[in-house]
């Protein structure tokens, strides 16, 4: 029996959007970041109460195989910031892949960076969420400079699963080609596992967590994204990514 | 030229299983060869629904008053006489209401004056003079214990003022082998009952089968008035379609059960379609054409209610409940081009509640169909699930669903249906001494229910605690008490249903010896489980009124609570049931029926909260209990599928073996960002839920804040279906109280 322990924000039995299938997802308490739009406030804090091993997990998971076998899912580390419990989240991504149990990390990048390549070993898929992609907006969106990211997405070339890439478009912030394309640029080391682009549009709901946590909400004066321009914006940046991917192969071919 | 049917043991005696088996060709691909309604059908259609649209505002069109419910009482009816491929109505004119006197007459003198119609002096006074009721004949023997149980709402929703309901006629024998046939085969039975002693046993069969083959030759005669001879085999997809609809339309001409279900009939109805196409006899169009006007007719289906009625079941349920799919015994899958065609006048005809479509799922039906049903509950919110990897074993694969999720063999089962018992009030009386916690005498003293209840020990001491180990041995002492109480007084409605308003023509469509099942149901158990859960783990503080009744709880400390697949809380649900199981079968039941009990309370949870007083689970006084066998709402901590395996550890087998129902409603995007992803999602949901030996899923798929704007704006949203436990319901159909209690529930939705 191992002494780790994870700590805890919740649990979520039907994760339906957090990887392949339907999935289980642990959300880990803490995150380096603080996204502007962060729909868990709460999550943020490195101090929690609640504790989980990994013997809980994967005996919480098992409970979920049926599910898993019928839509080719498993369990989702979420958080927070699960890479920032990296001793915890590889323990127990040893004893879930020991299992059967097919594993997802749901990360902003911006983790500890020593575990990145055992991490991957245990890893089947990855949600990768790009803020921004100029430094000045990724620090005042997030409060941290592109640094992790980019060590992040560097270490990523090793990695043999596939990835997500997730990007929550803001109106006035990243409604624009551009950045659509630089988002593009960023990937293109690994964009051979990158499976889909997924632009989520920025909205409103959620938002009444902050009052009740009495933290300030910095984009009260946004819009919410319109989900009809930012299903156009994915269209758009999925169809170029298999351009780019398929003119690539040829190249090596 | 038609091929001939391939012969088999159905061809010696009745045998429909074998037909079909023998017959059917099973379909594996996907919807793609569907098509739209034919312009007969879509004229029929607009008048139909601007019928239904004009009832929904006026609560009735109409009332035969001139005579009363029989098979062949009524002049055919027609709605447009030129389109209509498939005929008959219960009167001589759609959504006419029967007048059905036999389960008792004061209801019906009731639901006449609530609509405001009457019925003639001669009429009411000749009938009371010369016939009592199935109501009438209860009264006069139920006990004052029996009566007392009733009043508080201990057991509630008896079927001893109406028909019972829940039995389904082999309505497909009609298409097979003709009334002669099925004449000729019950007088065979009954003269094989001559030898036999005449003691109560064989005289009351004799009497049955005499009464069957007369209303086979009512059927027959009803029938002939539209036109057809059913003496015969149909002879046609158009005759097989009909004639099978004729004895379903008899079964709700002479009934006003409840649930009026309809078996399971696509993949029979199937044989008939696919060989008049291969024969270039029907096309796609005329083929939708037969099932599209079928349903228009079973969806114009209507008994006369009174409103208490419609408070404890809303928005007019007939349970015409069509079980689709499933696998057969040699592992081919059941599922047809007609399944198809059934789900899809979904689309071609609007969402609507009726027929209740119910889809017998099973791991291995065809992945297409299993896409099919995920995109028809998305798109239409009126499909549940049964599963059938659970049901086959049991009953094998020609069973059907009555109601919402009572499972019967066709044609060779029949129920007793008997509503249910409020378990979440039982549990009340373990720390009342047995008296009633909501309702007085007229002179204001205690009703005591359930006697020699011991009082707990410290019962209005000071500081007084609910000790787990002094309250669970009376809740099971109350149980014991009831369930004795409870079998007694369903052998009494029974017998008096069986005496006063027997279902001949229904029965007539059985085999002559059948098996007969007892069902009887609980709710509140959700309640239960986390009430015995807040006694045992937290620590719970009765407080008492003078009179020493608790009226409410205050809980200390935090408790594991049901619907988040925590054994600690869902084994006390499980033990709830199977304890009270076990007591049901200690006691001799009418005509050695089988006991079966149910989790189900249809919209009834609503006035079984009203009438229950404070819960030590912390649910107040009066609120709502959650639906059949869902979790009290927003209890559910970990998510929706948590919920869903709490649920699944219910037992089925020999326990709640007359089903256990669970009602699931989840946001659109939440189920997945891409339509595919939702499809793969909903599918897989129901495989895993499935999997983990569960046994019922209502499926909506719709935001709570579409339901508060359809709440306010009604006009807005004329066929908006939802489904509650075990049935499908217009949402405009359910009172400001349902609505809520409905709004109310735990949506799964993500931010």
């Amino acid at each position: 029996m191992s002494v780790l322990k994870g700590k805890l924000h919740s649990i979520e039995t039907m994760g339906l959007v957090d990887g392949p299938g339907i999935r289980t997802v642990f959300f880990f308490q803490g995150c380096p970041l603080r996204c502007q739009y962060c729909h868990n406030p709460d999550s943020q804090s490195f101090s929690g109460l609640a504790e989980i091993t990994a013997e809980e997990i994967v005996a919480t998971a098992l409970r979920y195989k049926s599910y898993y076998d019928a839509t080719g899912g498993g369990v989702t580390f979420s958080g927070g910031e699960p890479l920032m419990q990296s001793a915890f989240i590889l323990e127990a991504l040893k004893a879930l892949k020991e299992k059967g149990i097919a594993t997802c990390i749901d990360t902003s990048g911006y983790g500890q960076m020593t575990y990145y390549e055992e991490i991957f070993k245990y890893t089947d898929h990855i949600l990768l969420d790009i803020k921004h992609t100029r430094n000045d907006v990724h620090q005042t969106l997030t409060g941290l400079d592109m640094g992790g990211i980019k060590n992040f997405l560097h270490a990523l070339e090793g990695f043999s699963g596939t990835v997500t890439i997730r990007h929550v478009m803001v109106p006035g912030l990243s409604d624009d080609q551009k950045v659509m394309d630089e988002i593009l640029q960023m990937i293109a080391p690994i964009q051979k596992n990158v499976d889909k682009i997924d632009i989520l549009p920025y909205h409103k709901a959620g938002t009444e967590k902050y009052s009740q946590l009495n933290i300030p909400y910095q984009l009260e004066t946004v819009p919410a994204m319109n989900q009809d321009l930012a299903a156009v914006f994915e269209k758009e940046i999925n169809e170029k990514l298999q351009a780019l991917k398929k003119s690539a192969l040829s190249k090596t071919a | 030229m038609k091929k001939d049917f391939i012969k088999g043991t159905w061809n010696e005696a009745i045998d429909v299983r074998d037909f079909i088996q023998k017959n059917y060709k099973p379909y594996e691909g996907d919807d793609s060869f569907l098509v739209g309604m034919s312009k007969k059908t879509e004229t029929i259609w607009d008048k139909a629904k601007s019928l239904i649209e004009e009832e929904i505002e006026k609560g009735i069109i109409d009332i035969e008053t001139k005579v009363f419910s029989a098979i062949d009482a009524f002049d055919p009816g027609y709605i447009s006489k030129e389109d209509e491929v498939i005929v008959g109505f219960q009167t001589d004119a759609p959504l006419k209401r029967i007048m059905n006197p036999y389960g008792g007459f004061r209801m019906l003198e009731n639901s006449l004056e609530a609509y405001g119609y009457t019925i003639s002096d001669e009429m009411a006074d000749d009938f009371q003079a010369y016939r009592k009721t199935h109501n009438a004949g209860v009264f006069d023997a139920y006990t004052t214990d029996m009566k007392t149980a009733r009043t508080v709402g201990l057991m509630t929703g008896l079927p001893d003022a109406y028909g019972r309901g829940r039995i389904i006629g082999d309505y497909r024998r009609i298409s097979l082998y003709g009334t002669d046939y099925l004449i000729a085969e019950k007088k065979k039975d009954l003269k094989a009952l001559e030898s036999k002693v005449a003691n109560e046993y064989y005289i009351r069969l004799r009497e049955e089968i005499s009464m069957q083959i007369a209303a086979l030759k009512e059927i027959t005669a009803m029938a002939k008035s539209y036109g057809d001879d059913i003496s015969k085999p149909a002879k046609d997809a158009r005759e097989a379609v009909q004639f099978f609809y004729y004895g379903y339309l008899a079964a709700v001409k002479e009934n006003n059960g409840a649930a009026m279900s309809l078996g399971r009939n696509t993949a029979f109805l199937d044989i008939y379609i696919e060989r008049d196409i291969e024969a270039g006899l029907l096309t796609e169009e005329t083929a939708q054409e037969l099932i599209d006007q079928l349903v228009i007719k079973l969806r114009m289906v209507r008994h006369l209610r009174t409103p208490d009625y419609n408070v404890l079941f809303a928005g007019d349920p007939t349970w015409v409940t069509e079980s689709i799919g499933g696998i057969g015994e040699d592992g081919r899958s059941l599922v047809t081009k007609t399944a198809y065609r059934f789900l899809h006048t979904l689309t071609n005809l609007d969402p609507a509640p009726e027929p209740n479509m119910t889809v017998l799922w099973s791991e291995a039906l065809p992945t297409n169909f299993k896409r099919y049903c995920s995109k028809m509950s998305i798109e239409t919110g009126a499909i549940q699930y049964e599963n059938d990897d659970l049901m086959r074993p049991i009953y094998g694969d020609d069973y059907g669903i009555a109601c919402c999720v009572s499972p019967m063999r066709i044609g060779k089962d029949m129920q007793f249906f008997g509503a249910r018992s409020n378990l979440a009030k039982a549990l009340l009386y373990a720390i009342n001494e047995g008296q009633d916690e909501f309702k007085r005498n007229k002179d204001g003293s205690l009703i005591k229910v359930i006697r020699d209840i011991p009082k707990l020990p410290e019962a209005g001491a000071a500081g007084e605690v609910l000790k787990y180990e002094e309250v669970l041995p009376r809740f099971e002492k109350v149980m014991a008490e009831l369930a004795e109480l409870y079998v007694n007084t369903m052998n009494t409605i029974h017998y008096m249903h069986d005496k006063y308003a027997y279902e001949k023509g229904q029965m007539a469509l059985h085999d002559s010896e059948v098996h007969r099942i007892m069902a009887f149901g609980v709710a509140g158990l959700s309640i239960v489980a986390d009430s015995l859960s807040a006694i045992k783990y937290a620590k719970v503080t009765p407080v008492r009124d003078e009179a020493g009744i608790a009226i409410d709880f205050n809980i200390e400390g935090e408790f594991p609570m049901f619907g988040n697949d925590d054994d600690r809380v869902d084994t006390l649900a499980s033990d709830a049931v199977k304890f009270f199981m076990a007591e049901l079968k200690k006691h001799e039941t009418y005509r050695d029926s089988q006991q079966t009990l149910s989790v189900l309370t249809i919209t009834s949870n609503v006035v079984y909260g009203k009438k229950t007083g404070a819960t030590p689970d912390g649910r107040a006084k009066g609120e709502a209990f959650a639906p059949g066998a869902n979790p009290m709402h927003g209890r559910d901590k970990m998510g929706a599928l948590a919920s869903l395996n709490s649920v699944a550890k219910i037992p089925f087998e020999d326990v709640c073996q007359d089903g256990i129902s669970n009602t699931f409603s989840i946001v659109p995007t939440a189920l997945g960002r891409a339509e595919n992803d939702r499809l793969v999602n909903l599918s897989g949901l129901l495989d895993g839920y499935f999997a983990k030996g569960a046994f019922h899923l209502n499926v909506n798929v719709l935001s709570r804040a579409l339901l508060v704007d359809a709440m306010e704006n009604p006009a807005k949203y004329p066929t908006l279906t939802i489904r509650v436990s075990g049935y499908a319901v217009h949402f405009n159909r359910l009172t400001r109280e349902q609505k809520e209690e409905v709004i109310m529930r735990t949506f799964h939705e993500r931010v």
